[in-house]
């Protein structure tokens, strides 16, 4: 498949995550602090999301599995995921989040399972996403062209 | 005296017989001797006389004659031998001259009878001279009369003015005793005595038209002399005289639309008057020749003259008429633009206080929608955004469309990325076709041009317009939408004769066509789809929606951009195909800068914002501090990170002259590390800004930032241009405190 095709399927899937709500303008955002000088910026936020997302969920399922729920330290870890997403422009597990502190602000135990569920769901779902949109562009890299930015037109 | 032998005997002369022989012999002479001299004497006179040699000759006989005889006196008596010597000498010499005359004479007299004859046929011909130099006269002398009446007719665009003149003149010219004209009444069946000479006031005496006399008048170009016991030549009241001779012509009326410049009138108009002329009764007067011409040729003039009369007395109705329509015209016109200028403001005023509280509604729906809501709540505040969006673009469409018929719209011209026109538009409309289980398929012909130029945002309104309709009217099936340039054959078989597509170097023409497989129109009311407002109503459902502009602005805007768009169906049921041709211009090898599509390339003007500010970040969530750190490295600044506020205080030092601080996340101590800080760097030169990054929208917080001593705050999240110039306030000012 050659490059301009590649590019136009990167967009249009790009654009789809846009469309959909996975993700919003702050990864534009990220996108265009991508330069020569920081070639790979997108890739390591990303990254690094993506560990810290995990690490935090990790905690957040044994913070929730103690018979004694510590609402508090669930909600920093929740406040700090909260922070990840909407920096990296995650926007539905941002939502999620913010769904998730107000119930644990409710110190509701049901829910803020459920929400954990939600988050979880949300994140893995995005992680899909943002993989393969990673591996598209490398692939385009790979074939010689140029990752092409996105502007949102409506 | 000897004896003469004679054969008579002599008598003795006698002397009674010689007497009267002497006196006879003696006039003889005498007459003979006169003859030549008078004739001598009238020759000098008369200069002419071309035979003067025959005169000497006939002189020379003569007086010889008369000497012979004179002579012949004295042979009476007993002469002596010298007078009768000189008496035959006498004689020889009248023989011979006489003979010589006599010769000459056969010559000379056929001539002299020939002159005679001459002289004759000169008077003759002298006589005849005379006679048609009197006709000339006489012509000449009608065709100066026929040029001052004409003048006289002509000087004049007044109808009555015109025929009494005429009259007038005539009557003067040829000595009329009584010159009438008849003019066929309004309903053409009677002749009606309008204009006499002599008497003044004409007393509406008619006669019917269908005379036989009359008709032999009119059937004729020519003056006809009439009886005068003819109705139409009893004018006066029959008196003891004899009346004069009476001369009829036709004067055709020349009707308006039979006056050819070119070709002299084809009497095909029926419409004559009848010109009446009486010669003076008693007068034993007839008409001549030359008088009747002269009466024809007025007839004709004044024939002319009164269509011209006619003509212009026409023409000044109808300017004066023109004049009224122009005024009201123009009344009606500065109405208009009253009326347009009054709908305008009232639109704009209307537009502006419509959107307000449309915004209003819909900006509020939005937020609404962001919070917490029961699913019922939700879907009332769904259907709230749905209607109120759906109003407001039926508010932008009438604006729109009002501004359109105006021609007061323009399209925003600019370079845009084709493809992806058409990518949007799919996008948009997937989500429904989807949920209507239509399959749309978009095909973009290779040789479609990537780049354009022309009104992006108009261009894509119309297709999703079209798009829309094709999904709106189209309960199953596909629909497929192509692109491709359109070549000039295809340009000259669209169905408008109006449209002449230009081609030039710079611009191609789009085609897209969009095929449903829907409901299908009558053909019978296509030409109504573009018309504003009329929906079809038999196809489609009530609930289809839509305010019937759309197509109408479509249409308009299609216009404006020099193209074409129709609809063809083959009838209900059978699905429809909606065409759209515009006038694209050709984009050149795009400045690269101006597109979304762009490859990387190095952003100078990031790097050299900030060069070298050394900038300490700290933030406890790894992926924000990142971005921070991602943003302000963009910006070209030196940026340092730390996690926790003991690193912070650590490692900050009079170099760093900006700090971020997040201070959203529970357990920093923000404050207290402001006040170290503060307590840290004594000089303020030396201390650098603190600005606190948050997401937290709290008046409280942010006052409290103040009141600790921070510069600045900003919201998150930052983009990279807030960020730029929030560096470049707070390099200036000291200071930056968004506003909450």
């Amino acid at each position: 498949m050659e490059v301009g095709q590649m590019q136009r399927r990167l967009v249009d899937y790009t654009k789809s995550l846009f469309m959909e709500g996975f993700l919003d303008a702050q990864f534009l955002q990220l996108q265009q602090l991508q330069d020569e000088s920081n070639p790979d910026f997108v890739v390591e936020v990303v990254s690094l999301f993506f560990d810290d997302s995990e690490k935090l969920l990790n905690d957040l399922t044994m913070a929730l599995d103690q018979p004694n729920v510590d609402f508090k330290k669930v909600d920093a870890h929740v406040h700090q995921l909260k922070g990840s997403s909407s920096s990296i422009g995650a926007q539905r597990v941002k939502n999620a989040c913010i769904a998730f502190r107000s119930f644990c602000e409710e110190q509701n135990i049901d829910a803020t399972l459920r929400c954990l569920q939600q988050v979880k769901q949300e994140y893995y779902l995005v992680k899909n996403k943002l993989e393969t949109m990673l591996r598209l562009e490398q692939q385009i890299v790979a074939a010689g062209g140029s990752i092409p930015m996105i502007e949102l037109g409506f | 005296m000897e004896s003469c032998n004679c054969i008579e005997p002599q008598w003795p002369p006698d002397d009674l017989l010689m007497k009267y022989q002497y006196i006879s012999d003696f006039f003889i002479a005498l007459a003979y001797f006169s003859i030549p001299l008078e004739l001598i004497y009238f020759v000098k006179k008369s200069a002419v006389f071309p035979y003067r040699w025959v005169l000497v000759q006939f002189g020379a006989f003569i007086v010889l004659c008369g000497a012979t005889h004179l002579i012949n006196l004295w042979t009476f008596t007993v002469h002596s031998r010298t007078v009768a010597s000189v008496m035959t000498t006498a004689k020889v010499l009248t023989a011979a001259v006489s003979c010589i005359t006599a010769l000459m004479l056969v010559h000379i007299i056929p001539d002299l009878l020939s002159v005679k004859t001459r002289e004759l046929f000169l008077k003759n011909k002298a006589a005849e001279l005379d006679r048609e130099m009197g006709l000339i006269r006489t012509q000449e002398e009608t065709g100066r009369h026929v040029r001052m009446l004409t003048h006289e007719i002509r000087s004049t665009l007044d109808r009555h003015t015109i025929l009494k003149t005429t009259l007038v003149e005539l009557g003067r010219t040829l000595a009329l005793e009584e010159c009438a004209l008849w003019m066929p009444t309004r309903t053409g069946l009677e002749l009606q005595l309008s204009y006499t000479l002599r008497q003044q006031n004409p007393v509406g005496y008619t006669v019917p038209i269908h005379h036989p006399v009359i008709n032999q008048v009119f059937s004729s170009n020519r003056a006809v002399k009439i009886s005068p016991n003819c109705p139409v030549a009893r004018l006066r009241p029959a008196g003891k005289y004899m009346p004069g001779e009476v001369v009829a012509v036709r004067v055709p009326l020349l009707h308006l639309s039979n006056f050819h410049i070119n070709d002299w009138p084809e009497l095909s108009t029926k419409r004559y008057a009848l010109m009446v002329l009486m010669l003076p009764s008693d007068s034993a007067r007839q008409w001549h020749v030359h008088e009747l011409e002269l009466v024809e040729v007025v007839a004709d003039q004044v024939a002319v003259a009164l269509s011209h009369a006619a003509i212009l007395e026409e023409s000044m109705r109808a300017r004066d008429l023109l004049m009224e329509q122009n005024v009201a015209l123009d009344l009606a016109r500065r109405e208009a633009e009253t009326a347009i200028r009054a709908r305008n403001d009232f639109l704009a005023v209307m537009n502006h206080e419509m959107r307000t509280p449309m915004h209003a509604i819909i900006a509020l729906s939005s937020l609404l929608q962001e919070t917490e809501l029961t699913p019922e709540q939700r879907l009332m505040v769904e259907t709230i955004l749905k209607s109120s969006n759906l109003l407001a673009t039926l508010i932008n469409d009438v604006l729109d469309l009002s501004r359109l018929e105006d021609g007061s719209l323009q399209l925003d011209l600019g370079t845009f990325n084709l493809y992806a026109v058409f990518r949007e538009v799919l996008n948009l409309i997937k989500p429904i076709a989807s949920v209507k289980k239509l399959h749309v398929s978009l095909t973009l012909a290779p040789d479609l041009p990537e780049y354009a130029i022309g009104d992006e945002k108009r261009l894509m309104q119309t297709i999703l317009n079209i798009v829309g309709n094709a999904v709106k009217f189209s309960k199953e099936g596909s629909i497929s939408i192509t692109a491709f340039v359109a070549k000039l054959d295809t340009l000259r078989d669209s169905k408008a004769p109006e449209f002449l597509p230009v081609l030039s170097d710079n611009i191609f023409y789009l085609r897209v066509q969009v095929k449903d497989s829907g409901s299908g129109i009558n053909p019978l009311d296509i030409p109504k789809l573009f018309t504003k407002f009329a929906q079809n109503q038999s196809t489609g459902t009530r609930n289809s929606g839509g305010s019937g502009l759309g197509l109408a602005i479509c249409k308009r805007f299609v216009n404006l951009m020099e193209g074409h768009i129709w609809i063809e169906s083959e009838g209900l049921g059978k699905g429809c195909t909606a065409i759209l041709i515009v006038k694209l211009g050709m984009a050149e090898r795009v400045n690269e800068s101006k597109l979304p599509y762009m490859p990387k390339m190095p952003t100078n003007h990031g790097q050299t914002a900030f060069p070298g500010l050394k900038v300490l970040v700290m933030d406890e969530n790894g992926v924000s501090r990142m971005v921070t750190k991602g943003l302000l490295l963009h910006l070209g600044c030196d940026v340092t990170m730390v996690g926790s506020s003991d690193e912070c205080l650590r490692l900050v030092s009079h170099e760093h002259k900006v700090v971020f601080m997040d201070i959203c996340v529970p357990g920093i101590d923000s404050y207290g590390i402001t006040i170290r800080i503060h307590e840290k760097f004594t000089k303020r030169h030396e201390r650098p800004l603190l600005v606190a990054l948050t997401g937290n929208t709290d008046k409280v917080k942010k006052e409290n930032c103040m009141r600790a001593g921070m510069d600045g705050l900003i919201l998150k999240p930052v983009s990279l241009d807030k960020m730029r110039s929030v560096l470049t306030d707070l390099l200036e000012h000291r200071v930056f405190f968004e506003a909450i």
